[in-house]
């Protein structure tokens, strides 16, 4: 009897190790997902209204090569020589990028924004280095990819993709060269075929811009970046979708295009958004000058203030008087009676620390290593857009105003920030603990708020169908902030109402882009 | 001797070099000494049976901290932590379905607290562990006594605890399974264990859609590396008294650095090497009644803080048999 235990326990453990051993793989939630097959064609996204191009021919495009060609017709060989031999890594990477240009690059992005977003260590003396664009590799590395930083570098990425995909789609209905797989039947196509003209390629497009973008924003990445964008354009060779003249064109059009944006972005104030010491002193001064508890970090050793100056950065859907406008008004007083209530409220839910609040709390965290809130929108938003069958442009365009729309959220809610310079509540009561790091900048408004406010606004434009669910997801996201106990309630509510202020905006372009809906 | 570590039927051969066992209280050192990092992986490490139907049940309290930590290999403090305390209270047992296959299980709680910066801390009750523990093999060798044994354990969160929270998580979520061989030899009063364990985790989930390790991952699911358990222990060892030091190391098969500045996160490759003194007294006035303590510090570690840990427990020995052996035994090492 004792002998059948045993060998039962034996056989018991075995099994239960391979199970564990078997089980260890991790899918990501859009790894296999289907190919991007558009709903429609949107073949005249040539007409949309661009963001910084003045007109889709800014960047000219050469005519194509005729399709019976000689030259031509040794690119459709090329194609059928690489699938005559496809390896299954080869297979995986064609399946990987069928899932969509402007999906993929935006996960890319998210992924180079968790890995960038590390506040750097301090030094032996306890004050803290800066990290150096023109030193990247270098700690600390460059950038430290923040909130506001992050909205930032999403936009641009998404903005840049746009505009160069607008162009596109303008030579393709030009040009009008066919697909090689509609121009030739035997070539073994690996995507959903498509009647959209090939000249220039989309996903050229798409991958040329970000490569370009991201070589600014990212310049310690460029040997990730690029061997993305090797895979990406091999795997629309490989696939059939594209003859290796399609890809140069498209990928030529997405540098020339992003290069306008680099430009921009070189001018738009953000590098100066660090401010100096005497900026960060000057804060403090004027909020005492104010008669109010001016904000200081609650980190230890003390680090300066977060990008105290990027409420000044160059918006994308309004100018800076617009900015200042959008800046709402002041929060309590800090000797006020509505301000002891407000933090005797934080302390209550300091001390209701549930399991459901830890669950809403770290849910919206998007914290020290994450792709930040704007990304976790981004999240949300691409997961819904894979659902509405976009065309490649019509992506681009989506993620444009949302990201744009979270861009200038940052811009507003920065300005706020630093023109109140609110202390946190922990800082007016220090037995204030809290569920989630408390970011090192001014309480009100909350960004959370702010960007979970103008992302549902867009969203709910774009999928009207969803637009409770956003509305619902922003309401919690900024309600995390007070049950982890880092934000007053009034930061959440004004927040979330000066984020939808600033996506009405993004709503406002999309009603008028020629997109239609 | 091929049988070594192996789970083998006991073969007729070695029937004549079975020990009498009596039922004096001799305690399983069951403590969750490594709770800091992975608390229901220690499972019991000590070549000590309980003799058929007597349970062993106690309670242990444990006070861990560390100021400083491994951020990958870097040895760092961090103000915005000062110094990181769990308590632990755990509820163990052990019971002998015969004298050489005993039945455990532990069940920690676990509060955690910070005391600078403005993190809060957590608490709750943390992993159901079970172990079965045979010793297929006891023989004389030379003058002393040398046995094998194997363990096998099992454990899994029994409340909906937060894991991605570190340092001040209770623990990391993950259901493990482990497998453990272990030799002992005792000579005189003299003794040495060594023991080597597998164990294997299960994936857990975390509150956050998708995380960075050293790749981007779009899922709330974490695939935690195996570990590997190894200790040593020597001592004496007596009917009346236990005093052993003993050096333990936690190796996990992989897992990844935090990165500079960065927070913890359940699938680090958490290694550490423990030393540490225990004792156990049996309180000669209360038959069935057994104290002990014990102390453990982290001399060596990667993405762990270097704790200092103590320890100290009450059990007690209830005789489910229906007649009481009083036989007395040469060997100190089964109660």
């Amino acid at each position: 009897m004792k002998k059948s235990i045993l060998f039962s326990f034996t056989i018991v453990t075995v099994a239960g190790i391979i199970f564990f051993a078997c089980s260890k793989k991790v899918d990501g939630r859009t790894d296999s997902i289907a190919a991007l097959q558009p709903a429609k064609t949107d073949d005249n996204a040539g007409t949309w209204k661009t963001i910084l191009l003045v007109s889709p021919t800014e960047f000219p495009v050469a005519a194509p090569i005729a399709t019976n060609t000689p030259d031509y017709i040794a690119q459709v060989n090329e194609i059928k020589t690489w699938q005559k031999d496809l390896t299954n890594d080869e297979k995986n990477i064609v399946k990987y990028w069928s899932a969509g240009a402007v999906l993929r690059w935006n996960e890319i992005l998210r992924e180079l924004v968790a890995k960038h977003n590390l506040p750097p260590y301090q030094n032996a003396d306890n004050t803290y280095p800066f990290p150096s664009a023109n030193n990247p590799l270098a700690y600390p590395l460059f950038p430290f990819a923040n909130p506001p930083y992050a909205a930032r570098a999403y936009a641009y990425v998404s903005a840049a993709q746009y505009d160069a995909l607008v162009a596109a789609y303008f030579y393709k209905k030009l040009y009008n060269r066919a697909a090689p797989y509609n121009v030739d039947a035997t070539v073994n196509v690996l995507i959903p075929k498509s009647d959209l003209p090939s000249y220039p390629s989309e996903d050229a497009v798409v991958e040329g811009a970000s490569v370009e973008m991201l070589k600014l924003l990212f310049p310690g990445d460029q040997d990730y970046i690029q061997l993305k964008a090797e895979e990406h354009k091999h795997a629309r060779l490989i696939a059939g979708a594209n003859v290796r003249s399609d890809i140069e064109a498209g990928e030529a059009l997405g540098k020339a295009v992003a290069q306008k944006f680099e430009i921009r972005a070189r001018g738009d104030r953000a590098g100066a958004a660090i401010g100096t010491a005497a900026q960060w002193a000057q804060l403090e001064t004027d909020a005492t000058a104010k008669g109010e508890i001016p904000w200081y970090s609650l980190e230890s050793p003390k680090r300066p203030p977060m990008l105290p100056l990027f409420g000044k950065v160059k918006a994308f859907l309004f100018d800076s008087l617009t900015a200042i406008s959008l800046r709402p008004v002041p929060p309590p007083s800090t000797s006020s009676q509505l301000m002891k209530d407000q933090t005797a409220e934080v302390l209550s839910y300091s001390k209701d620390d549930s399991r459901e609040h830890y669950r809403i709390v770290h849910f919206w965290a998007d914290g020290v290593g994450t792709y930040t809130p704007p990304g976790h929108w981004d999240a949300v938003a691409a997961e819904d857009f894979i659902k509405q069958n976009y065309s490649e442009v019509r992506w681009a365009r989506n993620m444009a105003l949302l990201n744009m729309a979270e861009m200038d959220a940052a811009i507003v809610c920065w300005d706020t920030k630093y023109n109140y310079f609110n202390p946190r509540p922990t800082q007016m009561n220090p037995s204030i603990k809290t569920l989630t790091g408390i970011p090192n900048f001014p309480s009100y408004i909350s960004g959370h708020s702010t960007f979970s406010g103008a992302a549902a606004a867009v969203l709910g434009y774009l999928i009207p169908d969803n637009a409770g669910k956003y509305n619902a997801m922003a309401t919690e996201a900024s309600m995390s902030r007070l049950y982890g106990a880092i934000h007053y309630r009034v930061d959440c509510e004004t927040g979330l109402v000066v984020g939808k202020n600033v996506g009405n905006y993004a709503v406002i372009r999309a009603q008028n882009d020629g997109a239609g809906n | 001797m091929p049988e070594i570590l192996i789970i083998i039927t006991l073969k007729d051969k070695y029937m004549k070099y079975l020990k009498i066992y009596f039922n004096k209280p001799w305690i399983i050192l069951c403590c969750c000494l490594l709770f800091a990092v992975s608390a229901a992986a220690q499972t019991d490490n000590d070549a000590i049976m309980m003799t058929k139907n007597n349970f062993c049940v106690g309670s242990i309290y444990g006070y861990s901290s560390w100021k400083n930590y491994w951020e990958g290999t870097f040895k760092r403090d961090n103000a915005n932590l000062g110094t990181v305390s769990f308590q632990m209270v755990s509820v163990m047992g052990n019971y002998g379905i015969t004298k050489k296959l005993n039945v455990m299980f532990g069940l920690p709680y676990i509060s955690t607290k910070a005391s600078q910066g403005t993190l809060h801390g957590l608490k709750g009750i943390q992993d159901l562990s079970f172990w079965v523990k045979w010793m297929p093999i006891e023989k004389q060798l030379g003058s002393g006594t040398i046995s094998l044994y194997t363990i096998g354990g099992y454990s899994f969160p029994v409340s909906d605890y937060v894991a991605d929270f570190l340092p001040l998580s209770i623990g990391l979520r993950s259901k493990n399974l482990s497998l453990r061989g272990m030799v002992d030899y005792q000579l005189g009063s003299w003794f040495a264990t060594g023991s080597a364990t597998y164990v294997v985790r299960s994936k857990v989930n975390i509150d956050r859609t998708s995380y960075y390790t050293t790749e981007m991952h779009y899922t709330n699911e974490v695939s935690m590396p195996d570990a590997m358990q190894f200790n040593v222990r020597t001592g004496y060892r007596s009917s009346k008294f236990i005093a052993e030091a003993l050096v333990g190391n936690w190796t996990t098969l992989g897992g990844f650095d935090i990165t500079k500045n960065n927070m913890a996160f359940p699938s680090n490759k958490m290694n550490m090497t423990n030393v540490g003194v225990n004792i156990k007294y049996n309180v000669q006035a209360v038959d069935g009644l057994a104290l002990i303590g014990g102390g453990e510090y982290t001399v060596a570690g990667r993405n762990v803080g270097q704790s200092t840990t103590v320890s100290a427990g009450v059990f007690y020995i209830l005789n489910f048999s229906h007649h009481k052996k009083t036989i007395k035994t040469a060997s100190p090492k089964t109660n």
